[in-house]
């Protein structure tokens, strides 16, 4: 069984906020997709190299060009207070 | 009362011929949504007035010429389109407005094709319900108590529906296939890379592929030529050419000459429903009447798909779901720190299986874990990539199921997250091998669509458009189709 201290340090790491009830049924569900999972250790992957890119391109490089965009129409998209082209955001701290 | 076109062929021959107009057409697919959309609840919103605006352009000029001039379509939820919302079914993007457009929308838009709007998906994509969305609930077409699939689920639905003649979806799963199977339409789930994914929102970027949902085999393999190619902005299109996949399509009307796999663990899965596994055994029989050669495979590898793909989806999710922190989009939390606006934002806006998403993948990507389940997994695809290399080096073509089992009521499966994932096995295999598949109705079971795929090395997409094609003229769903929901 997944440790409920493990559920709430993931939940930190993913910035959520979990109510009891949420952690509890976290821990069971857990303690089962992660079982799951563990059927692939029985697959031998010695050797074999990682896919991240299904259709092995490499390195895809393009011009370092800037495009212009309305910053505006950008600025519109937040809800946080704006101040001149810059959102402001909360205390850090 | 006029003639109403039930395929992009049908309404572009009538539009050439002037025997309708582009907003009669349009007036008459946006009266339908008017009126039948009440119930299905696929469209999340509708730009009519634009809609009308460029089809009065379209008539003014009498240029029809362009690949999907006049032809009315809609857009899944997570594709951007300047000026609309962009909702991906979520709370907390409930009144983000696009700032841009997709590539793919910009394409359309091009080809002539009218936006009548935007149709419902489960939360960033994530479900095969359609239930997950958090605004709306879409019905399926053929019976409102079950569900239309998903995540695609308002395509298929409205699609199947003709609340326009196609619309734009994803794939990350079986995202288009399901639900167009469910719905009895056809979706087309490219091979990764060709279609651009740019402006479109992520779910798990090395899986998503963007396709079209239509009518048709003839109907997808248009659109595809429109919205397929290389595209700067999506460093993952390879520079391959793009062909006329709907001019052949109507030369072959048999199989010969085509080998065709069935595999041997689908067929075998646990919890396939006898009828639907009669209906496809069917089907194999067809295409041999029809001159095909079926060869049964074994890829062993199918056992370990589901927790592949799942491991490496959510893991892939929870990065891509990191920029929802209140700050430079969507929904925001009143709180006074920083720290706590990401929590309470993200805590308050986002949904269940989202929150799951991140939860499971920041698990399986943090430190200690990371090489044991997500690089594992990663070595497991590579290995199930070579299985589907080395199955095509001898077959035109596969021939699989879509879904074990027709269209569930609706609320009768939300309850267990793994039992859904399970029922995605004949789907995510595409996914994880970067190959395209095509789902088309065939027949009725359980007095609802069932359906096949035809699965096809990546990049060859032409090749299971024409063995679509030829099934689909010989089962002619179509006709029932029109029949029951025009």
């Amino acid at each position: 069984m997944i440790s409920k201290e493990d559920i709430i340090k993931v939940a930190g790491l993913s910035r959520l906020s979990l109510t009891d009830k949420e952690i509890e049924d976290y821990q069971k569900e857990f303690t089962n997709i992660l079982g799951f999972f563990d059927i692939l250790s029985e697959v031998n992957t010695d050797g074999v190299i990682a896919t991240a890119q299904i259709t092995g391109l490499e390195n895809v490089t393009t011009e370092d060009v800037v495009m212009s965009f309305d910053s505006e129409k950008l600025l519109k998209c937040s809800n946080q207070t704006k101040v001149k082209t810059q959102i402001a955001v909360s205390a850090v701290m | 009362m006029t003639v109403f076109p039930t395929t992009i062929a049908d309404a572009k021959k009538m539009l050439e011929a002037k025997k309708i107009s582009a907003l009669d057409l349009t007036n008459l697919f946006i009266s339908r949504i008017e009126n039948l959309d009440k119930q299905l609840g696929a469209y999340t919103q509708t730009c009519f007035e634009s809609a009308r605006n460029q089809a009065i352009a379209l008539d003014k000029s009498g240029d029809f010429s362009a690949p999907l001039a006049g032809i009315p379509y809609s857009l899944k939820d997570v594709v951007s389109k300047k000026g609309l919302k962009n909702t991906a079914g979520s709370k907390i993007l409930e009144n983000y407005e696009s700032p841009y457009d997709a590539t793919v929308a910009e394409l359309l838009e091009k080809s002539g094709a009218i936006l009548l709007g935007k149709v419902n998906t489960d939360e960033f994509t994530q479900g095969s319900s359609c239930e997950n969305s958090a605004l709306q609930l879409t019905r399926n077409p053929w019976n409102d108590k079950k569900v239309p699939g998903g995540s695609s689920g308002g395509s298929a639905a409205s699609v199947a529906k003709y609340l326009g003649l196609f619309s734009i979806g994803t794939d990350t799963g079986g995202s288009i296939r399901q639900p167009a199977n469910f719905c009895g339409v056809t979706g087309l789930k490219v091979s990764y890379g060709r279609v651009s994914r740019s402006g479109i929102i992520s779910y798990a970027s090395s899986f998503d592929s963007i396709g079209p949902i239509a009518p048709t085999v003839d109907c997808v393999a248009r659109v595809l030529e429109v919205i397929a190619g290389k595209d700067e902005k999506d460093a993952t299109t390879p520079n391959i050419s793009v062909e006329k996949y709907s001019n052949s399509l109507s030369e072959e009307s048999n199989l010969s000459g085509k080998k065709i796999g069935v595999i041997k663990e689908f067929i075998e899965a646990d919890g396939f429903d006898t009828d639907l596994k009669k209906s496809f055994e069917g089907t194999v029989e067809k295409i041999k009447k029809l001159g095909g050669e079926v060869v049964e495979i074994s890829l062993p590898l199918t056992k370990y798909a589901i927790p592949t793909y799942y491991l490496l989806v959510k893991a892939e999710a929870s990065t891509n779901l990191a920029r929802y922190d209140g700050i430079r989009f969507g929904e925001t939390a009143d709180v006074s720190t920083l720290e706590e606006q990401y929590t309470k934002t993200r805590s308050e806006f986002l949904g269940p299986e989202v929150k799951r998403a991140i939860m499971m993948g920041t698990y399986t990507l943090s430190a200690g874990y990371f090489d044991a389940y997500y690089v594992k997994a990663a070595k497991v695809r590579t290995l199930i990539k070579e299985e589907y290399e080395k199955a095509f080096a001898q077959l035109d073509a596969i021939i699989a199921p879509v879904t074990p089992f027709s269209a569930f009521d609706i609320g009768e499966k939300t309850s267990d997250p793994l039992a859904m994932y399970l029922a995605d096995i004949f789907t995510v295999t595409a996914n994880l091998a970067g190959i395209c598949g095509v789902s088309i109705p065939t027949e009725k079971v359980h007095d609802l669509p069932a359906g096949i795929q035809i699965l096809g090395k990546a990049f060859n997409e032409k090749e299971i458009l024409e063995i679509g094609a030829v099934l689909e003229k010989d089962y002619n769903f179509t006709a029932i189709r029109e029949k029951e929901l025009v």
